[in-house]
């Protein structure tokens, strides 16, 4: 081969780069995210009533929309009533409607946010509920 | 009929991965979450290493920098020291501009013939800013996803993701890189269809990675706006992948949704297919002996390393055998 010290350098950069993600997480330990839904308010309800506004399936994946059609239902609209798939309605608040029952912020938002590395601006402008248990 | 061909492929894998996918068949599922993508990493990189290895076996006897400058040559006369280089300093910065901002497609320009006939020249800069852009939107795009592959993830990786997204359009987040990759792959390939010379010249090999690429951003884009999957499941996934420990998450792949699948096993193609094709520019930039090679053969004697040893009779040699034959024919001679 020609050239072949500085060919064999620069495969070794491009070998190092496109495996960095193999090497880069070895001793570490990442925790599967596991959320707590056992907040004293959730106990508190009768089991056939412990339900999100929607679905396990729908507020998955899909809650982050349904929030930002919420801000803007209630700072554009001033409408604050949600009315869900079913019929009920709840009252349109981060605060005081979902952190009611999700009250372990830590343990239940960041569980899945710091996983994935996602930073949402929710708490930019909401107070975060207290927390005692840390 | 080229384009045809490169479209129909791509659905046709896309149709496949979703025949596949949407079995929940979890052997099905293994293959294209676990076994493909393994598969296609490992071709791309043991193919990509053959293919840089087989170039450097090709010898580069003689200095052959295509230049655009004033070449060195006496003081008073100013070396272009960017464009034609002489030494190693200028090939790094000539070859950084290429690399980065991509110097020699800058100088693109259209030939034109006029009426008269007159043949006129202009400056041509849409392929130069549509390749500049779609290769940035990708390096940005696939430095994000290293989300998906760092336990914790690093504060440099949110600064890109917060620079990209900084419009604060939507949510999830609209990045400003998936919208400008879309834009450019799309001008490039309307370039090809559109222009006839480029038409003319562009073959199936041409078309494919372009759809190919396009179904991959759609995908992803599908994936992250409209069509949710389980994005939790997705990382471990991923993190499983790369820890070699991908049992554990193969129990739940049912669970992450058929757009992933569809995303993955493109990418998967992607990588597969890369050391066989034009990707391989990605490699081939920085062993290109008309950019890496300074222009310093009026310096340094440059010899060709598989010259033959040939046998060479001089003119000393020529005239000890016939001296004394010259001698006689009147001939004048060098040594009496």
């Amino acid at each position: 081969m020609y050239d072949s010290g500085k060919i064999i350098a620069g495969l070794l950069i491009f070998v190092a780069l496109v495996t960095f993600p193999f090497y880069f997480n070895v001793g570490k330990v990442i925790a599967k995210p596991e959320t707590k839904i056992d907040t004293p308010e959730i106990q508190k309800l009768p089991e056939h009533e412990r339900k999100c506004v929607e679905s396990k399936e729908f507020m998955r994946p899909g809650h982050m929309q349904l929030l930002n059609n919420w801000r803007d239902s209630v700072v554009r609209n001033g409408d604050r009533i949600y009315l869900n798939s079913t019929g009920k309605d709840f009252d349109i608040s981060l605060q005081n409607t979902c952190m009611k029952c999700h009250s372990n912020k830590k343990n239940f938002c960041d569980k899945c946010h710091n996983y994935m590395g996602v930073k949402p601006y929710c708490w930019d402008c909401h107070i975060a509920p207290k927390e005692n248990e840390t | 009929m080229k384009i045809l061909f490169s479209f129909f492929t791509v659905v046709f894998l896309v149709l496949l991965v979703f025949a596949g996918a949407t079995t929940g068949n979890k052997y099905v599922l293994f293959l294209f979450g676990v076994i493909i993508p393994y598969a296609a990493f490992a071709t791309f990189l043991l193919g990509f290493i053959y293919r840089v290895v087989q170039w450097g076996r090709s010898p580069v006897p003689f200095r052959i920098p295509t230049t655009c400058g004033q070449q060195q040559s006496f003081p008073w006369i100013k070396q272009n020291k960017i464009e034609n280089p002489s030494t190693t300093m200028g090939v790094i910065v000539r070859m950084a501009l290429e690399v980065f901002l991509f110097r020699s497609l800058f100088r693109n320009l259209k030939t034109e013939l006029r009426d008269g006939p007159k043949l006129s020249y202009g400056s041509d800069k849409w392929l130069w800013l549509a390749g500049l852009a779609f290769h940035w939107s990708f390096l940005i795009i696939l430095i994000r996803h290293y989300r998906f592959f760092i336990g914790e993830v690093p504060s440099v990786i949110h600064l890109i993701e917060s620079l990209d997204s900084f419009l604060q359009v939507g949510v999830p987040l609209v990045y400003i890189t998936d919208a400008v990759i879309l834009a450019a792959v799309t001008f490039l390939f309307l370039r090809r269809v559109y222009i006839p010379q480029v038409n003319y010249i562009s073959l199936a090999a041409d078309y494919f990675p372009l759809f190919l690429i396009l179904g991959i951003a759609i995908s992803g884009v599908l994936m992250r706006y409209f069509i949710k999957v389980h994005i939790v499941g997705v990382k471990e996934l991923a993190m499983g992948l790369i820890s070699l420990n991908f049992m554990a998450p193969a129990k739940n792949l049912q669970e992450i949704g058929v757009i992933f699948y569809i995303h993955l096993f493109l990418i998967s193609v992607l990588f597969a297919y890369f050391p066989f094709s034009k990707l391989m520019h990605m490699g081939g930039v920085f062993l290109s002996p008309t950019r890496n090679l300074s222009n310093n053969s009026r310096m340094v004697r440059h010899i060709n390393p598989w010259n033959y040893p040939v046998h060479v009779h001089t003119y000393e040699e020529y005239e000890e055998d016939f001296r004394d034959k010259m001698k006689a024919a009147g001939l004048p001679v060098e040594k009496e």
